[in-house]
Order: C-alpha cells, then sequence, then structure tokens
C-alpha cells in the first residue's frame, strides 16, 4: 500500500483513538457521585489495598538510596548530605514515581482485566439493559478512587521511604538518629511534599484511564483481555513516566 | 408494539443485515431463528442501541425509538445467552439490580427473593455469588433479573444454549410462563427448535441478513421453504447453498 496513503490512516487511527479516550475521561470525570457506594469499594481496592506494596517498595527504595548517596557521597566528602537527599529524592521524583508504577502495576492491570472481562461476558451490555450508565458506574468511581487515594499512597509512601533511609543511616552509616532527623527536615520545603502529591493525583488518573479504557475495548475473548491487560500496563506506565517529566519541567 | 424498517448492518465488508423488516406486537412472543452468523444477536443489539445500523429504523408505539430509548429501557428486561450475571454482586443483589435505585435495600431483597422463588430458586441463593452457580441456575438467575422490574418487554438471547434437555425445557417452560403471566411483548432468538415451539407465538427465519419466512408457530411445520424444512428437520446443508430471498 501508498506509504503516504498508511502514514494518513495511522495519523487518522490516533486522532480518533485520542478523542475518544478524551471523551471517556471527560465523561468519567464530569458522573462523580453518581455512585458513592461504588467510588468507597474502589477507594477499598485501589487505596487501602495497594498500601502494603506502595510502603515495601518505598521502604526498600529508601534505604537503598541513603546506601548509593553515601557511598557516591564519599567520593566528596559529602557523606552528611544523605538525610536531606533521601528525603528531597523520596518526596519530589521517587515517592510519586515509583508509587505510581506499583499502582500502575496492581491496579491497570486489575481494572483492565475486570472490565474486559465484563466486556466479553455482556455484562457491560446488561449494564446498558438495566437502565445504568457503564461510564457512570464502573468509569467514574474508578478514575476518582484513583485520583483521591494516590495522593494519600505517595505520602505515606514518602514518610516510609524517608523512614527506610533513617533505619539504614542510624543502623548502618553511623548517624546519630536525632541529627539524621532534623537534617531530613531542615532542607524539605513546602512545594517539594505538595509537589509530588498532586503528581500522585495525575498519576492516579493515568493509571484508573489506561485501566478503564483497554478494559472497556477489550477485544473478543480470553486473549483479548490479556492484551488489554498487557495494553493497559504498559500504557500507564509510560503514561506515568511521561507525565513525569511534564509537571517536573512545569513544577521546577 | 415494535417495529423494525429496512435495518442494514455491516461489519467492514459483511452485510449482516440486509433491509430487515419485523413486527413485534403487543403480548406477543415472537422468535427468530436462523444460522450461526446469520445476524440474530447483531438484530437485537441494533435494536438496543448497543450497535448503530447504517439505514433503517426502529420504531417503538409508532414514534423513532432513538430518543425514547431511556424511556424503553425502563421497562425492559434481557436474558443474555450467558446470563451475564455481575461476578462481584450475589445473586440477590444482581436480581434487584435496577430495583435498588428506586426502593430500600430490605424491599428490593424482598422482591428479588419472590422473583428467584418464582424461577424456581430458594432463598438459599441469595447470598451466593455468580461463580458459585451452575449453568442453568445463572441462566434462571437471569431470568429472574430480567423480570425483576415487570418489564413490558423481554428479549431473551439463547436461553437454552449449553443447558441439557431436562434444564432446557425448564426454561422453556419458566419463560412461557412468565411472558403469559405478565402479558409482556418478547422477542427470542434461538436455534433450538424445541423452544421455538414451547416459546413462540410467531417465528421469523432469518438468513444471510434477510427475514426469509415468517408467520405462526403452528404454520411452521407445513411450510414449503426448503431450507426452514432442513432447519427444523436438522438437515445438513452444504455451505452457502440456501438461496437466499
Amino acid at each position: 500500500m501508498n506509504p503516504v496513503r498508511l502514514t494518513g490512516r495511522a495519523t487518522l487511527g490516533l486522532v480518533r483513538a485520542t478523542g475518544r479516550v478524551t471523551i471517556l475521561a471527560a465523561q468519567g470525570l464530569w458522573r462523580v457521585g453518581a455512585h458513592p457506594s461504588e467510588l468507597a469499594r474502589q477507594m477499598l481496592h485501589i487505596g487501602w489495598l495497594s498500601l502494603p506494596v506502595v510502603g515495601l517498595t518505598a521502604l526498600f527504595t529508601g534505604a537503598a538510596l541513603a546506601l548509593q548517596i553515601h557511598s557516591g557521597g564519599a567520593r566528596f566528602q559529602a557523606s552528611d548530605v544523605v538525610p536531606a537527599i533521601v528525603a528531597i529524592g523520596m518526596v519530589r521524583e521517587l515517592g510519586p514515581v515509583l508509587g505510581g508504577l506499583m499502582v500502575a502495576a496492581r491496579v491497570a492491570s486489575s481494572i483492565a482485566a475486570e472490565l474486559g472481562t465484563m466486556r466479553v461476558t455482556e455484562q457491560i451490555d446488561a449494564l446498558v439493559t438495566l437502565s445504568t450508565d457503564p461510564v457512570g458506574w464502573l468509569v467514574s468511581p474508578r478514575l476518582w478512587a484513583a485520583i483521591l487515594c494516590l495522593p494519600v499512597l505517595v505520602g505515606v509512601g514518602d514518610v516510609i521511604g524517608i523512614l527506610g533511609g533513617w533505619l539504614i543511616g542510624v543502623n548502618a552509616l553511623g548517624f546519630n538518629s536525632t541529627t539524621y532527623i532534623s537534617n531530613s527536615w531542615a532542607y524539605l520545603e513546602g512545594w517539594d511534599v505538595v509537589s509530588g502529591l498532586i503528581k500522585g493525583g495525575f498519576f492516579g488518573f493515568i493509571v484508573a484511564l489506561a485501566g478503564c479504557w483497554f478494559g472497556m475495548n477489550a477485544g473478543n475473548g480470553a486473549a483479548g483481555v490479556g492484551r488489554a491487560t498487557t495494553n493497559a500496563v504498559v500504557a500507564a506506565s509510560v503514561g506515568i513516566l511521561a507525565a513525569n517529566f511534564i509537571l517536573t519541567g512545569l513544577f521546577f | 408494539m415494535i417495529e423494525v424498517r429496512g435495518l442494514t448492518k455491516s461489519f467492514g465488508p459483511k452485510r449482516v443485515l440486509d433491509g430487515i423488516d419485523l413486527t413485534l406486537t403487543e403480548g406477543e412472543s415472537l422468535v427468530v431463528i436462523g444460522g450461526s452468523g446469520t445476524g440474530k444477536s447483531v438484530l437485537l443489539r441494533s435494536i438496543l442501541g448497543l450497535e448503530t445500523p447504517e439505514a433503517g429504523e426502529i420504531l417503538w408505539r409508532g414514534r423513532p425509538l432513538g430518543p425514547q430509548r431511556a424511556t424503553f429501557m425502563q421497562g425492559f428486561g434481557m436474558l443474555f445467552q450467558n446470563a451475564a450475571l455481575f461476578d462481584s454482586l450475589p445473586v440477590w443483589r444482581n436480581v434487584a439490580f435496577r430495583l435498588l435505585r428506586d426502593m430500600p435495600k430490605a424491599r428490593a431483597r424482598a422482591i428479588a427473593l419472590d422473583k428467584l422463588a418464582r424461577v424456581g430458586l430458594g432463598p438459599e441463593v441469595a447470598d451466593l455469588y455468580p461463580a458459585a452457580l451452575s449453568g442453568g441456575m445463572r441462566k434462571r438467575v437471569g431470568l429472574a433479573r430480567a423480570i425483576a422490574a415487570d418489564p413490558k418487554v423481554i428479549f431473551f438471547d439463547e436461553p437454552t444454549t449449553g443447558l441439557d434437555p431436562i434444564r432446557a425445557a425448564a426454561i422453556n417452560t419458566l419463560i412461557r410462563g412468565i411472558v403469559d403471566e405478565t402479558g409482556a411483548s418478547a422477542i427470542t432468538i434461538t436455534h433450538d427448535m424445541t423452544s421455538v415451539r414451547s416459546i413462540g407465538d410467531r417465528v421469523a427465519l432469518l438468513d444471510r441478513g434477510r427475514i426469509r419466512w415468517q408467520g405462526p408457530v403452528a404454520a411452521m411445520d407445513a411450510a414449503e421453504d426448503a431450507y426452514l424444512r432442513d432447519f427444523i428437520a436438522g438437515h445438513a446443508r452444504p455451505q452457502g447453498s440456501q438461496a437466499a430471498v
């Protein structure tokens, strides 16, 4: 086929898909509060049940960060900066990004698999026949639950990550506990924390939207659901990294 | 009550519905039969607005269905081929799904238990999840959900597929009983000739996207259409041998 025609077709497909994703996102955000019980259920699933994975990720990341900075800082006699760098690194970058990526793996896959299965087993069609808007019932609660829960998860992850650095700093690197804590606070600014929480909200939106979009548009059968799940995790992960770059550029 | 005129729908180069004309009158039970892939499900999905036809119109009570779809859906119930129960909800919440929007939980549950009893399921089933049910029980729960809000129009999509003859006969009897009791208008799509005879007042044969034959169920056996006769008798035909009307 003519390469120009192929390029044109691909471009049109991309524009069409972008438009449809945007419409789904707008409808999902607009129908906030349509089903409060579903929102509560999704907040439990997306927020509360993600705490262990986000907490463990933050704990090990904070600990590893402390070791790395201590080792690297020693090359130019700057090992004392470990508490401040761990704190700033966790709240501005690693907390939101790694928390977002872990939630992407756990939640985007789960949403895509659940909605994809509902699509191929006609449960979404059944909602329509029961006078229930599938976007209001399925998409909106998941979008809002992720947007509301991710900042909380990021905040908890920040604290646990700093705790991981403190554990290593005090027990392995010879820092005094009080000094470590006061140095962590001393160089931390309010905007460092707030910007990370805002990033968390955006990342939650990306995770839930990817899961909902690929789930609602899953192809036929188990293979279709499998593809939807894979695509949702890939799209959410890449989306988080791209959004992180853009937001970091805007914030700092 | 429902009138389909010149309905046309294609998927890519394949024309699935090719100018369908069909009428469902008040209180009538119409059964649409036809081979696999002849467009039976697409016909139902088009009426429900789940597919967008390229041409034709669907009327409800003499006026286009599209603008009245929300009202139509309020008085509508459907049994899906595999029941399409919501996995995350217990049986009673599946049955009471629509009711829970308009009434207290206790009342909705009482109605759900009543509807479950109507389809032969006891209250011990109410708190189970769909994954714990057999195929026949799932169909019954789907049926209870379809009739929960006393609909005026009910669609049944392959109601006996995947069931053994005894369970299939029980579902057929239930459907006929429900249609007679409620006076609802019903469209059933099936390949099962036992279902046709048990459920239907009138039968329409769909072939290559068009209605090839339609008439009362009682007249079906005397029809001269060769494809219909083979369909009834279950005779094998070479692919593509049946002439389009």
